[in-house]
């Protein structure tokens, strides 16, 4: 914490200062006395895992909460923030780590929700429309204005979410994890609008699990850790591995492929698979795509956003039902069985958004954890409780889930727990083939080196695990194999030796596009 | 390991002080609470409101809101709404009626007398049918659960209007020569002192009990209603847990019926009209969330007896109707004002509910979903 005290000297190029902010929600201080500037014109980032509450101080800075204890410096005025919108007339907006469009909504009518343009008789909808559409442009992104934003795939929902942040002329934009649903290309026109925004003298704060990404952009760098600042320096002066040490505190390792076990037989084998498009357009997002994985192999799929890493896995786990081809399970064709059916033969999906796919919010650790291996603890009609409760122990201490235990409740997890709930779940079935889609995402480093360290366990234990990600460091961390994904079709398969170059031009992401 | 043994120590001594527990202790049992002021109140007002004979006959109303209440229940849980309850009720009596009078089998000359119990399995199967057309418009044709059971609810309600053309059948008592007779038996009638419809719904609660706590469909039915993507990659065979809460709430709705006409000794068309809205305003109250996946028989049974015993103290104490509609009317809105409450402060506080307190800090309670959620579908 006493690190916090250099930043003092750099106030003179502070427009909005925190000055000992304490955040306490209960008797739990999420913010511990935090001092931080976000410097004129500049790109302030702030690092940390998840939980360090670098979503709290935004939501300070912002006018969403009222802080315990603490000032708020604008310009060098105390200021006082009464809401969110008061916060947005003095020049200050951001951009919400979880999306706020209303998905009926065009992306139009999104971008001017509650700050209509009017004319005398009623709403200027060809001002708005041309607005919209010239932000649009800035962005490089080719969507209509009139387009419904449930219409689009997710990283473009982003995209309208940053537009309309943009359109509102801020003098300090704070971004939470704006990228988390873009691709590389959409990453580089974001930074390249950041770029000109600063130049235009706007200060912008910026947050991101991606490190190298944040790394790219920022001016100034602020590490949280545990509610409170350990750390900040200009980015001329750290790296990589600077960001890391005072996130967690010590150096991590994602892990390297687990070696000294043989491969089994093939467990999964992918035939010809084509997905078509749910959404009517008729273009198959997998196109004729055939992979093996061979027990106790861990086998990366890495590939953009809609490079059809979900559809493929999602289809391979009968969530959606293939176009062409099919998945054999050791041999037996499951293309034709219900989801039921195949995780009790032993192929289980480790869904990509663990809130909307993963847990069931309304019920505990324990029955989130045993919810897909019932059958396990029944006896005839009924379910027995103790074996339940073993169960449930069990699968805690394997999965190290840090919980008060299986009875409280999932939304008192942190996100990375939350994370090893869901995995835990699916290997507590037994599985003989897990696919996991993008399981790292939204989860902290730390949280991250286990669920590696526990795939490679299982791994070594003859478990197939097929992963997909979009961070390169990934695929070079326990992967005995790397499968580059691109529109659809495997562009690409490496070794555990590739590259990260030789990755990101498969993918079309860095040389080629 | 070590990290679950950590987070063990630091669970072990529970937070929040002890005046904040009795606010919670409130906010959690208002439904008993609310019901113990009610008996309380009404005992004072009347002097007939106290006593064992009054509390037979109250309880035999509530017996029948009971029971289409846990039917209401399960549907609820699932995270639907099940508007037809009421006009299955009134189907049911009325068919369970037209088989009482005996059915005339014309191209064979001759007429039918089931016996009653063959008319109760007969009714029961009724109300499956209306349930599963229910189920399936709901979980195969993805008609919205308020629409579909609307649609249901006119026309069973007109189907017991056409069958009867309007009128009651005033006979249930059968003949003992042509061996239909104990239609009393099966609401009119006491066991042991007790009205059969109080008895039934007892078994009812208990049955339902045991399957939502000890059963694998209860368990599905808990994970579909609180996350229905989540169940069905978990593997839970949502659409048939969808489809059987109808089922069952048609078949709960059928026996109602049967009590309700057995209790008249008479079955109308019009019988049940609006009780729907009392069996949901009975779950409600009850604690559940008509978002799903949250509620139990528990509280759904005191929900139904805080409205029961509330109307009948009122008219006990001769109260107008009008003004029984009103109170029933705040019961309900209090209800669900303290139910918001209480979920608020679950997802705030997860440790204050959740039974034990967390061993995470606040702050990384955050729910940390990226990007989506909000919008996405």
């Amino acid at each position: 914490m006493s690190a916090a005290a250099d930043t003092g000297s750099a106030n003179g190029d502070a427009v909005l200062s925190a000055r000992n902010i304490v955040m306490s929600y209960g008797g739990v201080h999420a913010l511990k006395g935090v001092n931080f500037d976000i410097h004129r014109g500049k790109v302030t980032t702030l690092f940390g895992e998840n939980g360090a509450g670098k979503s709290t101080l935004m939501k300070v800075l912002s006018g969403v909460v009222t802080p315990t204890s603490g000032d708020i410096v604008l310009d060098g005025n105390l200021v006082s923030f009464s809401s969110s919108s008061d916060a947005r007339d003095r020049g200050i907006s951001i951009i919400h780590q979880e999306l706020s469009l209303a998905p009926n909504l065009s992306v139009r009518d999104n971008i001017f929700m509650g700050r209509e343009l009017r004319t005398r008789t009623g709403l200027d909808f060809a001002e708005e429309s041309r607005q919209a559409r010239a932000l649009m442009a800035d962005l490089e992104e080719d969507i209509d204005p009139m387009t419904l934003v449930e219409d689009l795939r997710l990283g473009q929902q982003q995209i309208v979410e940053i537009a309309r942040a943009l359109s509102v002329d801020s003098r300090i934009l704070i971004m939470d994890e704006p990228t988390s649903a873009l691709s590389a290309t959409e990453v580089e026109v974001l930074f390249k609008v950041i770029r000109d925004l600063t130049s235009r003298g706007v200060s912008i704060v910026y947050i991101s699990h991606h490190l190298e990404e944040a790394l790219q952009i920022t001016d100034y760098a602020v590490v949280l850790r545990d509610g409170a600042i350990t750390a900040t320096a200009e980015a001329r002066d750290i790296d990589l591995e600077w960001i890391v040490r005072n996130m967690v505190g010590e150096n991590f390792d994602l892990g390297s492929p687990p070696i000294g076990h043989a491969f089994g037989e093939v467990a999964l084998s992918i035939e010809d698979v084509s997905v078509v498009d749910t959404s009517g357009s008729g273009y198959s997002v997998v196109d004729h795509l055939s992979l093996d994985v061979r027990a106790g192999e861990i086998v990366c799929i890495y590939g953009l956003m809609g490079a059809g890493r979900t559809e493929l896995l999602e289809a391979v786990a009968g969530r959606v039902p293939m176009a062409g081809g099919r998945a054999l399970l050791e041999g037996e064709d499951v293309s034709g069985l219900s989801i039921a059916q195949r995780i009790s033969r032993g192929l289980v999906l480790v869904p990509e958004d663990r809130q909307r796919d993963g847990l069931v919010q309304t019920m505990t650790v324990g029955r989130n954890l045993s919810l897909a291996s019932i059958e396990a603890f029944a006896k005839g009609l009924f379910l027995s409780r103790s074996r339940e409760r073993e169960l449930v122990e069990d699968s805690i201490r394997k999965v190290t889930v840090k919980t008060a235990g299986g009875n409280a409740m999932i939304g008192s997890l942190s996100g990375g727990n939350q994370q090893k709930v869901v995995i835990g779940k699916m290997l507590t079935t037994n599985p003989k083939v897990i696919l996991l889609d993008e399981p790292s995402r939204g989860i902290d480093v730390g949280a991250k080196a286990e669920v590696f360290r526990l795939l490679s366990e299982r791994a070594a234990q003859g478990l197939a695990v097929v992963f997909s990600t979009s961070e390169v460091n990934e695929c070079l961390s326990i992967a005995h194999r790397i499968v580059v994904m691109r529109r659809g079709r495997i562009s690409a398969e490496f070794g555990a030796n590739a590259t990260k170059e030789q990755i990101m031009a498969a993918s079309g992401e860095a040389v080629v596009a | 390991m070590t990290d679950v043994s950590q987070a063990r120590e630091q669970s072990s001594p529970s937070a929040g002080g002890e005046g904040f527990d009795l606010a919670k202790l409130l906010l959690e049992g208002r439904a008993f609470f609310a019901l113990i002021v009610i008996i309380v109140v009404f005992s004072i007002l009347s002097p007939y409101y106290l006593s064992v004979a009054n509390f037979l006959t109250m309880a035999s109303h509530v017996a029948i809101f009971g029971i289409l209440a846990i039917g209401m229940l399960l549907v609820i849980l699932n995270g639907g709404i099940d508007l037809s309850v009421g006009s299955t009720l009134g189907l049911a009596g009325v068919v369970a009626g037209f088989l009482m009078q005996g059915v005339t089998l014309t191209w064979l000359g001759v007429v039918l007398y089931p016996p009653v119990w063959v008319v109760a399995v007969l009714a029961c199967m009724l109300g499956a049918v209306v349930g599963l057309i229910n189920g399936v418009l709901i979980a195969r044709f993805k008609v919205p659960a308020f629409v579909a059971t609307l649609g249901v609810m006119y026309m069973a309600r007109g189907l017991a209007l056409l069958m009867t053309s309007g009128l009651t059948y005033n006979n249930l008592g059968g003949k003992p020569e042509l061996g239909n007779t104990g239609f009393d038996a099966l609401g009119f009638n006491r066991l042991f002192g007790v009205p059969t419809g109080v008895v039934v719904l007892v078994v009812i609660a208990l049955i339902g009990s045991i399957v939502l706590n000890r059963t694998a469909f209860g368990r599905w039915l808990y994970a579909s209603g609180g996350n229905e993507r989540a169940a069905e990659l978990s593997g839970v065979p949502v659409k048939t847990v969808q489809i059987s809460v109808y089922v069952l709430s048609g078949i709960c709705a059928a026996i109602a019926g049967l009590i309700l006409s057995s209790q008249l000794t008479s079955a109308g068309p019009t019988a049940g009209t609006t009780y729907e809205l009392t069996a949901i305003a009975a779950v409600v109250i009850g604690g559940a969330a008509l978002t799903g996946g949250r509620g139990n028989i528990r509280g759904t049974l005191l929900g139904a007896f805080v409205i029961g015993f509330l109307s009948d103290g009122l008219v006990i104490i001769g109260i107008s109707s009008y003004w029984q509609t009103v109170f029933t009317g705040a019961v309900i809105v209090l209800a669900v004002l303290l139910n918001a409450v209480q979920y608020r402060r679950r997802s705030k506080l997860p440790s204050a509910t959740g039974g034990q307190p967390t061993s995470q800090k606040r702050g990384k309670a955050e729910p940390a979903n990226p990007a989506q959620g909000k919008t996405a579908r």
